[in-house]
Parts: C-alpha cells; sequence; structure tokens
C-alpha cells in the first residue's frame, strides 16, 4: 500500500517533533554538569595598556663598578639563557653596549665624548609598531594587550624574518641545543630549543604574578623605571614629562617603549 | 564452495597470524601502561575521564590563554582556580614525567616536544 500524502506529513512533523523533545530532555538532564571552560586574569596580575621602561644611565654609570650589571645577571638566570661564548651564536636578553653603538644615528662628536664610559643597557624596545611582529609569518611573536611584543616559542618556525626586521638586534637565534650552556637553570622557567628566536619578553610571566621586571626589581641603583605609558600618573610618565629621554632609532618609526635619560 | 575445508582452515590460520599481537599479549596485565599517579593529591584540575581524553587539547588551550591572551588563570568545571603553568601547576604534583607523561607517550608512540624546552622536574633536580 503506498502512502498518502497526508500520513507522510503527519509522520514527519511527528519525527522532528520527537527530535526537537529528545533534544530538550537530554539538555535538562546533562544540564549543570557540563561547564564552559573559562579562563580569567590572575587577581593579582599587573595589567597596563603599554607597559614602558624608562632607564636612567647617569645612574647605571655612577653604579656600573659595584652593581656588577645585576639586571643581567638576574634577568639571564630566571630566564635559563644560555651563555654561549662565541660571539656570533650568543644568546642574549638584556646588555651593555656603548653610546656609539647604541645611538650610531647621534654622530655628535660631543655627545660620544659626554657618554664615552656609560654603559647603555640595552633590550628589546617592546615597539609599538614592531616591525618583527609585522614579517613573522606564523604570528608567533606578536603584541599583546599590554603593550609587548611577545614570543610564542610554540609557534617559532625559526625562520629568523624577525631578526632581519628588528632595527635594534634584539633577538637571538638558538643556532644549537642550548641547555647544554645554562649552568644553573631555574626550574620555574623554560629553556628554549634549537632553531626558536628569543627576546625579553619584559617578564610577562612576573607581570601574572603582580612583580615587576627581575632587572627593575634588581638593580641597587633604581636606574630602571618601569611602568604603564598609557596611564598619565605612572611613574615612568612623570619622569619622562620632567627629564631628557631619548628613544633608539626614533626616525624609523617603530616607537620604542625604552626610553634613555641623557640629562 | 570448492574445497572448503582448505578454504576455511587458511581463513582460520590467517585471522590467527594477523591477529598474533593480541595473543600474545592475551590477559597480560602489564602490556597496559600504568601511568603513575600522585600519592598525596587525588584530584586533577578536570574529572580523570576528562584528563584521559583531554589532556592534550587542555594544555594547548592553556598556552593559547596565558601567552596570547595573557590570561594565567584557568577556572576549571569544579569552580577551582588554577595558575596556568606546565612546570608549576601540573609538575608539582606530577614529579616524575618518566612514570607519568612518557609511560602512555611511550606505549603509544607518540613523541610529544614538550620536553625540549619545558624542563621535567627529573632533569630540574639532576641539573642543579
Amino acid at each position: 500500500m503506498a502512502i498518502k500524502r497526508r500520513s507522510f506529513l503527519k509522520l514527519t512533523g511527528l519525527a522532528l517533533l520527537g527530535t526537537a523533545a529528545g533534544a530538550a530532555v537530554e539538555n535538562l538532564l546533562t544540564r549543570g554538569e557540563i561547564k564552559a571552560q573559562e579562563y580569567t586574569y590572575p587577581p593579582e596580575a599587573l595589567i597596563g595598556k603599554r607597559w614602558a621602561m624608562v632607564i636612567d644611565v647617569k645612574k647605571c654609570r655612577k653604579a656600573r663598578n659595584t652593581c656588577g650589571a645585576k639586571c643581567i645577571e638576574v634577568c639571564h638566570s630566571i630566564h635559563n639563557v644560555p651563555s654561549i661564548p662565541d660571539k656570533k651564536k650568543e644568546i642574549k636578553w638584556i646588555w651593555e653596549d656603548s653610546f656609539e653603538h647604541a645611538f650610531p644615528e647621534q654622530a655628535d662628536e660631543h655627545l660620544k665624548e659626554i657618554f664615552k664610559d656609560v654603559p647603555f643597557l640595552l633590550l628589546c624596545n617592546q615597539c609599538d609598531n614592531p616591525p618583527c611582529v609585522r614579517v613573522c609569518p606564523t604570528r608567533a611573536t606578536f603584541k599583546s594587550k599590554d603593550g609587548i611584543v611577545m614570543m610564542d616559542f610554540h609557534r617559532c618556525i625559526g625562520c629568523r624574518f624577525c631578526m632581519a626586521a628588528c632595527p635594534f638586534g634584539a633577538r637571538s637565534f638558538n643556532w644549537f641545543d642550548p641547555r647544554p650552556y645554562i649552568s644553573k637553570v631555574n626550574p620555574e622557567y623554560p629553556t628554549r630549543m634549537k632553531g626558536v628566536v628569543e627576546k625579553c619578553m619584559f617578564c610577562y610571566e612576573r607581570l601574572a604574578q603582580g612583580k615587576i621586571p627581575a632587572c627593575v626589581e634588581a638593580c641597587p641603583e633604581k636606574a630602571l623605571i618601569f611602568g604603564d605609558l598609557e596611564d598619565p600618573n605612572s611613574e615612568v610618565n612623570k619622569i619622562l614629562k620632567e627629564r631628557v629621554a631619548i628613544r633608539r632609532k626614533a626616525e624609523l618609526g617603530t616607537r620604542p617603549s625604552v626610553f634613555y635619560l641623557i640629562d | 564452495m570448492y574445497n572448503a575445508g582448505k578454504v576455511i582452515f587458511f581463513i582460520i590460520v590467517l585471522i590467527l597470524f594477523f591477529t598474533i599481537p593480541m595473543w600474545l599479549n592475551f590477559g597480560r596485565l602489564e602490556a597496559i601502561p600504568q601511568p603513575e599517579l600522585p600519592k598525596e593529591e587525588k584530584k586533577c584540575v578536570e574529572s580523570k575521564d576528562y584528563m584521559k581524553a583531554y589532556h592534550m587539547k587542555l594544555l594547548d588551550n592553556w598556552r593559547k590563554r596565558a601567552i596570547r591572551e595573557n590570561q594565567h588563570m584557568y577556572i576549571a568545571s569544579d569552580g577551582e582556580k588554577y595558575t596556568i603553568s606546565l612546570q608549576r601547576t601540573c609538575m608539582k604534583c606530577h614529579t616524575e614525567k618518566e612514570k607519568f607523561c612518557d609511560r602512555c607517550h611511550n606505549f603509544v608512540i607518540t613523541h610529544p616536544d614538550c620536553w625540549d624546552c619545558h624542563i621535567a622536574p627529573e632533569v630540574a633536580k639532576k641539573w642543579q
């Protein structure tokens, strides 16, 4: 017997209703059991819109003989940065250099003379317009919401475009497994592996724990000042309003977030 | 069927041959990987079944949220909050990677490269 159009429609309607009712009952039964997984900011986290650092180079000059470059030592030891003797393959997150290397475009002879014996602390400038981020093909390096130019080592494929793009030489490449060159390890922080690029990330992991970057904390002279550039009441903004600060290669338009007080 | 006896006999032989691994390990409990669970801690961030099936997805989401979104805290389905960190959270309870991670991973021949960068607790101990 062929099915009549009328009864076919009835059956279809019933089947639809039945399916919907079944799903609804199942939903009711499992309600409360399945919750969406959630993520949040730790309550103690320091949250900023554009983290920045001000470096008082005169204080660095005054204390350099006694402080033993604690900032560099602390940074490199807590982040498991290897000490590789070969200059061509070394890894550095924060380091010292002379004025004429840090500011090669400042051709003024007098300035060179004034800053002759001043150690300039160099690190990733956490640019507001970072060229390294533009060229990264895997988005392993990206700009986070708080203005830090981050590295997601999991995604880095080691193409080194970012190193070519960075005008400050702030990035280092792991030519080999760095572990043999780390004498004392911090078990709370990972190392890197062969074939990834690394650099300073303004201690994002410490900011999440409510701590300021390690180099700022370690400096006995308080020559490094850390704060939010977008917050008009922050310490960095107060200092920048009062004193003369320069940035490395500002003419390139990368808008660095690391300032050097020179007055 | 022609030669039914022979054909069926060889079919059975073939089936037995291809199921050799099953017969060799039949009833042997040690063939099933036994990851060592922490003795003091009874509760993981999510249920045991969930962790068994989805730990890799969870870890991947943890990475994305912590590094890319700055959200360093995970709220589990029971409302408990955890700091997102492989070395500072997971491995504080699972103190031996070789007796936990490796047991299953070796069994199923997967070699995730977590430990190329992250430092396993036993490696950290030897390093100091």
